[in-house]
């Protein structure tokens, strides 16, 4: 129980400290990979819950490609963040009005909302063993309850892909292309002409 | 209460030895196979030195390296560029806490085994762009964003193969995916998939003929050029741990894990963690020769195998077998 009581302090600190530091770092890329941190911390947090398949899937995701990605586009690009930073006292205000509405949306929830599941059902830091695994479990709701649901999902990401190709693609003409086939049937006979070549004359 | 968490927190540590220090030392023995195996392919006769046959040259190497001066480029982003290696090295160890060597000998025997399996391998791209980009050098730099894009291309079709394998299984366990191929290895009826798992593991540890991110007719070293001493023997050590988790990852999913060839008498007495051990040596040859046998791809080749090969076969076998099991009412609960 302590064990469980410790690593729960372990993540959740540590995500909230790396959350902090991805705003605060002076270097782009120190950001994206505290942003990785707060992701891990987050997965072991749903470890602790019980949901196993969540904190994966979110490792493999969010860390394993959408990160990589992230993190691939900002050392590419040369972003000038002090620049970026002129503006602070001028969005200071709009930042502010934001976060506040957050922070009391979070106190109206947990203060007032005592009927609530989240009171009632008060469970200890432990992971729930049940009888069915949780992949189960999820599979056998996404794929009954939510299955228009979840094809919908599956089509706004298609369409966002597709935009983003469209958006990307310049068809520009005389571009040469290889063609693998060909290439990789080249052999001697094709690759290799034989000439006599006589003495004192070129080909 | 205190004394329970001191006893089950040995217990753990304990436990955690006894797989890391095996691993390390069998590390130590695949490099000098490697370069024995190589001498042969090659006609040579190999490190034959250092020991009978030359079986402690690694260990002579290791050495060696570890007592060299340990260079941090000056122009480098120092945290990060030192955190590189050791984040390689401790992933390529991390998977281990899953792999079952036999009938319950397993660290952590998790319900979502494979997922976790697969969430190491991919966060193991991390250890390389992070030292490349830490080296603040063109050479690294370019090895990492190679090894990003391949190793993310690459992971695609090994979730569509781990899926095909998983649809056969009913399971996410990686003991359970052992013991539902006690009738057949999943090599055999998913052949294609199998060879699809190997090659793309060959990518995703970073192996000839797919070793872009270091190729060192282009790139001096690629990723690791500006990495010396000790730091330089992790990322060693870390590519060799992850080719055998990689490897024990090949044999848990189609060869079978602990199980013997056929269930009968002089086979089924020999302990299962001999047979596990026997075919991670087998899939390890396999990439020993590989290595041996064929020329570097282009990058080009490469990205190509990847998406346009790989991914539209892989994803066509996902619903063929889907199809199959459903057809023939033949889906595990």
């Amino acid at each position: 129980m302590v064990l469980y009581s410790l690593t729960f302090y372990l993540f959740s600190s540590v995500a909230v400290l790396s959350a902090l530091m991805v705003i605060s770092a002076k270097n782009p890329v120190h950001s994206v990979l505290f942003l990785i941190l707060s992701f891990v911390n987050a997965s072991g947090l749903f470890v602790l819950l019980g949901a196993e398949f969540l904190a994966m899937i979110l490792v493999v995701v969010y860390v394993g490609a959408v990160a990589v990605l992230f993190l691939f586009v900002v050392m590419m690009l040369d972003i000038n963040f002090v620049k970026l930073r002129e503006g602070f006292l001028q969005y200071l205000p709009f930042g502010a009005l934001l976060g506040i509405v957050l922070v009391i949306e979070l106190g109206i929830l947990f203060l007032t909302d005592r009927s609530s599941n989240i009171y009632n059902n008060q469970t200890p830091l432990q992971p729930i063993v049940n009888e069915v695994e949780n992949t189960k479990m999820i599979g056998q709701i996404l794929y009954t309850e939510y299955f228009y649901l979840f094809q919908i999902c599956g089509i706004i990401l298609l369409v966002a892909m597709i935009g983003s190709i469209t958006l990307t693609l310049r068809d520009k003409g005389g571009v040469k292309r290889q063609n693998i086939v060909s290439q990789n049937t080249v052999d001697a006979s094709t690759a290799i002409e034989k000439k006599k070549v006589k003495i004192g004359e070129g080909i | 209460m205190t004394y329970d968490i001191l006893i089950t927190g040995l217990i753990i540590i304990a436990q955690i030895l006894a797989v890391v220090v095996p691993v390390l030392i069998s590390v130590a023995f695949l490099v000098y196979a490697e370069r024995k195996v190589l001498a042969l392919i090659q006609l040579r006769r190999g490190p034959n030195i250092v020991g009978p046959f030359g079986i402690l040259q690694s260990f002579a190497d290791a050495l060696k390296l570890i007592t060299k001066e340990n260079i941090i480029p000056s122009g480098s982003n120092k945290i990060v560029f030192i955190l590189a290696p050791i984040i390689t090295m401790v992933l390529s160890l991390a998977g281990w806490a899953v792999i079952p060597f036999a009938p319950g000998w397993v660290v952590s025997d998790i319900n979502v085994g494979i997922m976790y399996l697969f969430a190491v391998s991919s966060l193991g791209v991390y250890g390389i762009i992070m030292a490349g980009w830490a080296s603040n050098s063109q050479y690294p730099f370019l090895g990492a964003l190679r090894s990003a894009a391949q190793m993310v291309s690459y992971e695609v079709s090994i979730g569509f193969v781990i899926i095909t394998v998983l649809l056969c299984v009913g399971s996410l366990n990686l003991s359970k995916i052992v013991l539902a191929q006690q009738t057949v290895w999943f090599a055999i009826p998913l052949l294609p998939m199998f060879i699809i798992f190997f090659i793309s593991a060959l990518a995703e540890t970073n192996r000839l003929p797919f070793d872009l991110p270091e190729d060192e007719s282009t790139l001096v070293a690629g990723f690791f050029t500006e990495y010396s001493s000790a730091s330089f023997v992790l990322f060693f050590l870390g590519e060799y741990a992850s080719m055998i988790l990689m490897s024990s990852m090949t044999v848990i999913l189609f060869l079978g894990g602990w199980l013997p060839p056929f269930d009968v008498y002089p086979l089924n007495v020999v302990p299962g963690v001999i047979w596990f051990t026997v075919k991670v040596i087998f899939i390890l040859f396999l990439f020993i020769w590989v290595r041996g046998t064929f020329p570097r791809y282009r990058y080009d080749q490469l990205m190509r195998l990847g998406w346009k090969v790989f991914l539209p076969f892989s994803l066509f076998w996902v619903v063929a077998t889907s199809g199959f099991l459903v057809y023939f009412d033949m889906l595990p609960n």
